[in-house]
């Protein structure tokens, strides 16, 4: 039998007491978990697949079944479990959950949508299946230049930036930004590859190593010692799970850090300042993952006008947008009404906001994609946190 | 179509397939509790959001003739709604609103599936001088759940157990009937539940064997502005009920109970923990500076120490609505905590503390002690089991040693709290004829076709 991850969890996993505490925001003020939020049966909380993948991986008690994929499958992996879970092993609840996918895409058990995302990013480099050629298609009529040996940063702009029709504004929102500061950077365009984040989170541990190999080679072969990326999954992949060849900064970090050093100057750059209300919604792969909340937050206060409103649940408490550990594409909590982005965009909305600030392209096609759904486009604006600066710049 | 197929479409037709299952997945989570108990078999599983929809299962369950179990938080770990003849596991919690608050007289009305931790919150939000009892339990489980079985909570030993906070409800007879119980029967006010023949008896402590109940009126209670705990420890057993009969003698204490570990030794002894509150500093230095007067000069101030620095991670324990209290299913890396409630008159508490220790000894296990006093009439006794759920034969252990744990509380005259099956066993077989002949009698004409929870307080 091959040896999964879930051989190091082996003692661990059955120590869950399902106490609960891991649905919850940190004052229990509302579930916070999102597929026990839209699915409400114990199976689809924290503890409820704890329990499952105990019964089912280590003890044989039950059966595969679609069903139980599809339950692992609906996690988002947004942490909310590890943030609130009061026991010493809370650290690794979802490091459990991706271990069980590794044995479940181990044994060809994965629903068709999770093996057809693994399919195309290991065929075309990314979810969508769309060709490799495609990738830099966003930068077309842009001024943004490919990498070269000697510049500062590589831009990184990942799968769902490259893609997406509404993230790749953002994409190309942070580059002209970065051209207009002066920044010596560039892209890879087709040469770009997927960082493998959700491929690691939906358990092929195989492709994400080949992913890993192919990347940093690839770092190698250019002498880049910087990345700068769009999406906060790619940041969390390359900070935390690649060899800490490169420096890598999400770019709400470089953006703070250029406002600091008076490379980026957001006070002077509209002559009334922006004059908005805005509400930020924490990424997960940015916030939980790598406790990065202040950052887009200093951003938004530097700007003249702009009026910051924190929804109910934010920072650590912040409810995830359902995109997360693949959901973006593999869609297992659907788009009705208790979707977790509905219900996110319905949060956002009922704090007055004109704008829902993110600084993800998952969360950005995700709430965009909700906000129409809630028939809210005229009243509650989402957009990336890079479109917003670029809009203060006048780019 | 088979039965069971048939019976699963009708559910289905009654509240839609996102919340009707029958599927392994949720039939093997809900045939169990984090307890000690056996796992039993389900076979549907079903979250109503509408007093409606309970009514139509009801109606279907009679007709079929099969099993309802009601179910709040399913955190008794005595598995009292894990069903013992299969069925329907009706889960409650989609029915989750805090209908009303009325402040001044000092109650909420809420569905059944209000956790309480939305209801503490709820309150210290908008009305942060209220407040309800909250249980030493994780804030999913329910706030009817709680009352239900008698459950108590932070301020029981002022107020009473949450049971004896309820002004009414609104119940699902087992015949399908909606019935309101309380001033709500006759009035647009949920403010009591009498004077009028105490209906309410008819479903607190029987299990939902007796009917569900959709709404429930919980007293609400001033929430001071100031709390404190102070800890005093002595390791004369023989003078704990005394200790609890003075300080029960002056109504100043918001909360208190007693704690003891065998292990770190610093905890190995007798330690009354008395939680008080004031509306003002200087009331809450008062009673503190009373309690303290009280032990100074009791037996020569020899026996009672005051614990002068309360370590800060108890202080919180102690403090924290609610605390943390299952951290005792990891003591030993198990995930398994379950524990004999016994309900205890206040002389027996020397006696018990003895007997537990001895039981946790034959075990091979260490003694854990948390015990609250409920209103200075009875003690509620925890004996405190943790154990291993990968291991068989350590949740066996614990089955015996609970079984031995009530057997003990029965021969020191108490009783035990929502008790497993086992010891609701030893309770009918000890209970007055005619009080068994009363319970059986009253279940039969509530639920002629015996599909409430049947196999609790007997078939």
């Amino acid at each position: 039998m091959i040896k999964t991850a879930l051989e190091d969890y082996k003692d661990m996993i059955h120590r869950c007491f399902r106490c609960g505490y891991c649905k919850f925001t940190s004052d229990y003020s509302g579930f916070n978990c999102p597929p026990y939020t839209k699915f409400r049966l114990e199976t689809y909380s924290p503890g409820g697949r704890m329990w499952l993948i105990y019964a089912s991986l280590v003890k044989k008690e039950i059966e595969w079944t679609d069903s139980l994929s599809n339950i692992l499958y609906t996690c988002t992996m947004c942490k909310n479990c590890v943030e609130k879970c009061r026991f010493k092993f809370s650290e690794d609840l979802v490091n459990i959950i991706r271990a069980a996918r590794e044995e479940i895409v181990e044994r060809a058990l994965a629903p068709p949508k999770v093996r057809d995302f693994l399919e195309n990013v290991d065929r075309q480099g990314n979810p969508y299946g769309e060709p490799r050629e495609k990738r830099s298609d966003w930068s077309k009529d842009t001024e943004i230049k490919r990498y070269e040996r000697g510049d500062e940063f590589l831009y990184h702009v990942g799968c769902v930036g490259s893609y997406d029709t509404r993230s790749q504004d953002a994409a190309r929102a942070l580059g002209d930004i970065l051209l207009k500061s002066g920044l010596s950077f560039g892209i890879l365009g087709n040469k770009e590859e997927c960082d493998g984040n959700e491929v690691n989170m939906l358990g092929e541990a195989g492709l994400f190593d080949l992913l890993i190999e192919k990347n940093i080679q690839k770092f190698k072969d250019l002498g880049v010692k910087k990345i700068v990326t769009l999406s906060p999954h790619a940041y969390n992949a390359f900070k935390n799970d690649y060899p800490k060849d490169f420096e890598v900064m999400h770019y709400t970090q470089l953006l703070r850090d250029m406002i600091k050093d008076g490379r980026l100057d957001l006070s002077k750059r509209k002559e009334n300042g922006f004059d908005a209300t805005i509400t930020y919604h924490d990424p997960c792969f940015l916030g939980r993952y790598n406790g990065e909340y202040d950052a887009p937050r200093e951003i938004l206060n530097s700007i003249p006008g702009v009026e910051l409103i924190e929804m109910e649940r934010n920072r650590e408490n912040a409810f995830c947008c359902g995109g997360g550990g693949g959901n973006f594409y593999t869609d297992f909590m659907g788009s009705e009404e208790d979707s977790p982005a509905r219900i996110r965009v319905r949060e956002a909305y009922d704090t007055g906001a004109e704008i829902l600030v993110v600084a993800c392209p998952v969360c950005l096609t995700m709430l965009n994609d909700a906000v129409k759904m809630e028939r809210l486009e005229e009243k509650l604006k989402v957009k990336d946190l890079s479109e917003i600066v670029r809009e203060i710049c006048n780019l | 179509m088979g039965e069971k197929d048939r019976i699963y479409k009708s559910l289905v037709d009654i509240i839609g397939k996102d919340f009707v299952s029958n599927r392994q997945e949720e039939l093997y989570i809900y045939s169990r509790d984090p307890g000690a108990s056996k796992s039993r078999s389900v076979d549907y599983v079903v979250m109503p959001k509408t007093v409606k929809e309970v009514q139509r299962i009801v109606k279907l369950a009679n007709e079929e003739k099969i099993p309802i179990t009601p179910m709040g938080g399913g955190f008794t770990l005595s598995a009292l709604v894990v069903p013992v003849h299969g069925g329907i596991v009706l889960d409650m919690k989609r029915m989750d609103k805090i209908i009303e608050v009325n402040e001044k007289s000092r109650y909420a009305l809420i569905e059944a599936g209000v956790s309480e931790g939305a209801l503490l919150v709820y309150l210290e939000k908008n009305y942060p001088d209220l407040q309800h009892s909250v249980p030493e339990a994780p804030p999913t489980v329910t706030v009817v759940g709680n009352a239900l079985i008698h459950g108590h909570g932070h301020i029981s030993p002022r107020y009473g157990i949450n049971s004896e906070m309820v002004n009414g409800m609104e119940v699902v007879l087992p015949t399908g009937e909606i019935c309101k119980i309380g001033s709500s029967s006759l009035s647009p006010y949920w403010f009591t539940r009498g004077p009028l023949p105490d209906l309410p008896g008819l479903f607190l402590g029987w299990f939902g064997t007796t009917g569900i109940v959709t709404k429930l009126s919980i007293k609400l209670f001033p929430k001071a502005k100031y709390r404190d705990a102070l800890a005093f420890s002595t390791d004369n057993i023989d003078l704990i009920s005394n200790v609890i009969f003075k300080v029960t003698q002056i109504d100043l204490a918001e909360d208190f109970f007693l704690i003891a570990q065998e292990k770190p030794d610093w905890m190995n002894h007798v330690f009354f923990i008395i939680i008080v509150s004031g509306e003002f500093e200087e009331e809450l230095e008062l009673k503190k500076e009373l309690y303290k007067k009280i032990f100074q000069k009791y037996k020569g101030g020899k026996e009672i120490k005051l614990v002068e620095e309360i370590h800060p991670a108890l202080r919180k324990r102690f403090l924290d609505v609610p605390p943390f209290a299952a951290v005792a299913a990891d003591f030993r890396k198990g995930g398994g905590f379950e524990y004999t409630g016994a309900i205890l008159p206040i002389d027996k508490v020397p006696e018990a503390w003895r007997r537990g220790i001895e039981i946790a000894h034959n075990y091979g296990m260490t003694y854990s002690y948390v015990h609250q006093i409920l209103g200075g009439h009875s003690i509620m006794f925890g004996f405190n089991y943790s154990f291993n759920r990968a291991d068989e034969e350590d949740a066996e252990r614990v089955r015996s040693a609970i079984d031995d744990s009530n057997k003990v509380t029965l021969d020191l005259g108490g009783m035990v709290w929502k008790a497993e099956l086992g010891g609701q066993k030893l309770m009918l077989e000890k209970m007055d004829p005619n009080t068994l002949d009363l319970i059986k009698r009253i279940k039969k004409l509530l639920d002629p076709n015996g599909i409430m929870n049947p196999g609790n307080w007997g078939d």
